[in-house]
């Protein structure tokens, strides 16, 4: 598979219809492992570090992951389709900036992709749309159990899987959903969510993951503890605790709003869907801004003509190197804005 | 622009009076009851609420200066945290680690274990041993070691919940490890 041959297509996760997606856009469950007898990343020579990809890109390609599975050799590839890459949460911002031998192998459509050689030697990580850890966390484990059948992970009998960063040590194990809140944040309520993330020892971070902020009112809540926890319990806490009772915090804003605001509710709403129908330039910032509106509209049923699936594939397909790849040459600012909103305005009119 | 849904918060913040006041304090001093509600952002202002995560970097930083402020004042050399100690496998020291909080390889866990440990238990809310999946290449007392470990934490989860006839079962599979 080329990247370039996504850029029209929407996600196999993100934009799929899942259980509680109106809130809980998607699921995510990544473990990181690392090759014994092998240095970290930061120690490898650039031989070495080829070692590893080869190694483990045999070992993923000879297991049977089921369907198509393609790798892309992501130091040979364009920038442009590191970017693309990226946009689709198929590989970590770092995995772009990255250095040397590296590569991720993408399966199950994008749902599960393996990132070689980012900050330890193997990042694996299974989406599913909506609600639906635990299944993640099966399908994860089992690709674990096999990978490691032909392959030795660098173990220790206490601290579990090592990894090049402490803050992973154990399981290796980082467990997310990403949250769309939008009538929290319109009712400041957000630092409701932020404590109750942090009694639980859970990490909030932006749309891309650390260091990025959370635009779009979209929210990626993660455990933060990997020593010491069983994986199960990890998952079933976030699963039955945790994700519910802010998926209730936010329902419970949306029903104040629509019983007490019903008419700014709308105005904000249909402002949304108004600037997005008509606008002639348009910023990914601010295009995420509305679009967050819009989906909150589709979720309360006040945009009837909408679906979920057509909002989510705009949040996708109007980010740049989407875009630029779309227009088949490099944009400038002022270019990528011009499409963007001739790309939306198609989009929302066609309906 | 006006947020319009601004007045249907819950409770407004005493301080700025923008954000939702998410701590409540409750003082009583000499029996006057004060009650002081504040958004998470004035609380840490005033020293109060819950502490963002320190990075790891500032933890091992402030670890390394505290061991080398102790040596300065007792005019000994301490074997603990010796910055320029390096790894004899990938040659990391503690200096580069505490500028990257990355390490170099497995074997650094054993190196710097005595400066390590402190750090790892902060970052796992006080844990220090692994329990989960274990590779299947592990001996088989390790997997015991780690299996025990599970079903203490369930049974205690059992015990917890009153479920008995779960910890009853528990029970006989930790003595058949045992």
């Amino acid at each position: 598979m080329k990247p370039v041959q996504l850029a029209n297509q929407s996600s196999s996760w993100f934009g799929a219809e899942g259980p509680g997606w109106e809130i809980v856009v998607s699921s995510r469950v990544r473990l990181a492992r690392n090759l014994a007898g092998y240095e970290f990343l930061s120690c490898l020579t650039p031989q070495r570090q080829q070692e590893i990809l080869d190694k483990l890109h045999e070992a993923i390609l000879a297991i049977d992951l089921g369907g198509a599975v393609s790798f892309i050799d992501v130091d040979r590839a364009a920038n442009i389709e590191r970017q693309l890459l990226m946009e689709r949460h198929l590989i970590s911002r770092q995995h772009v900036a990255g250095k040397g031998p590296r590569g991720v192998v993408i399966a199950f459509g994008e749902d599960f992709t393996a990132m070689i050689n980012e900050e330890d030697h193997l990042r694996m990580q299974v989406y599913a749309s909506g609600f639906n850890l635990d299944k993640c966390w099966q399908q994860i484990s089992r690709i674990d159990d096999m990978i490691e059948r032909k392959l030795e992970y660098a173990f220790h009998p206490r601290l579990g899987y090592l990894t090049a960063c402490p803050t992973n040590l154990g399981t290796g194990i980082r467990i997310s959903v990403m949250l769309h809140l939008p009538a929290m944040k319109l009712t400041g309520q957000i630092e409701k969510f932020l404590t109750a993330a942090k009694d639980a020892d859970l990490t909030v971070r932006g749309l891309f993951g650390e260091g990025t902020d959370a635009i779009g009112d979209l929210f990626q809540l993660s455990n933060q503890v990997t020593l010491g926890v069983c994986e199960q319990d990890v998952v079933r806490d976030l699963a039955e605790n945790i994700v519910p009772r802010i998926v209730e915090y936010e329902k419970a804003a949306r029903r104040t709003m629509l019983d007490q605001k019903p008419h700014a509710l709308d105005d904000k709403i249909q402002r949304a869907m108004g600037v997005l129908k008509n606008a002639c330039l348009i910023s990914s910032q601010e295009a995420l801004y509305l679009l967050s509106s819009v989906r909150l509209g589709v979720n309360l049923g006040r945009i009837p003509e909408l679906s979920l699936t057509r909002v989510n594939e705009l949040f996708l397909l109007t980010q740049p190197a989407h875009l630029q790849i779309r227009a088949g040459k490099m944009l400038d600012a002022d270019q990528r804005d011009t499409l963007r909103a001739k790309v939306i305005r198609e989009y929302l009119n066609r309906n | 622009m006006r947020n319009r849904f601004c007045d249907i918060k819950d409770m407004l913040c005493q301080i700025c009076k923008e954000s939702t006041a998410t701590i409540h304090l409750t003082e009583i001093l000499q029996g006057q009851r004060n009650e002081t509600h504040l958004c998470q952002r004035c609380a840490q202002q005033q020293g109060l609420g819950a502490q963002t995560q320190v990075p790891l970097n500032e933890l091992l930083s402030n670890l390394l200066a505290a061991a080398k402020a102790a040596s300065d004042t007792s005019g000994k050399p301490s074997s603990f945290a010796d910055v320029n100690k390096a790894c004899p496998v990938c040659g990391m020291t503690l200096q580069r680690f505490s500028d990257t909080s990355l390490l170099g390889c497995p074997q650094d866990y054993e190196h710097f274990q005595q400066e390590l440990m402190p750090l790892i238990e902060r970052t796992h809310s006080g844990r220090s041993q692994h329990c989960g999946k274990v590779p299947s290449h592990a001996g088989q007392q390790q997997k015991n070691d780690v299996a025990m470990l599970n079903f203490r934490r369930q049974l205690e989860q059992a015990v917890k919940k009153e479920d008995y006839e779960a910890a009853a079962k528990l029970r006989d599979q930790i003595r058949q490890l045992q």
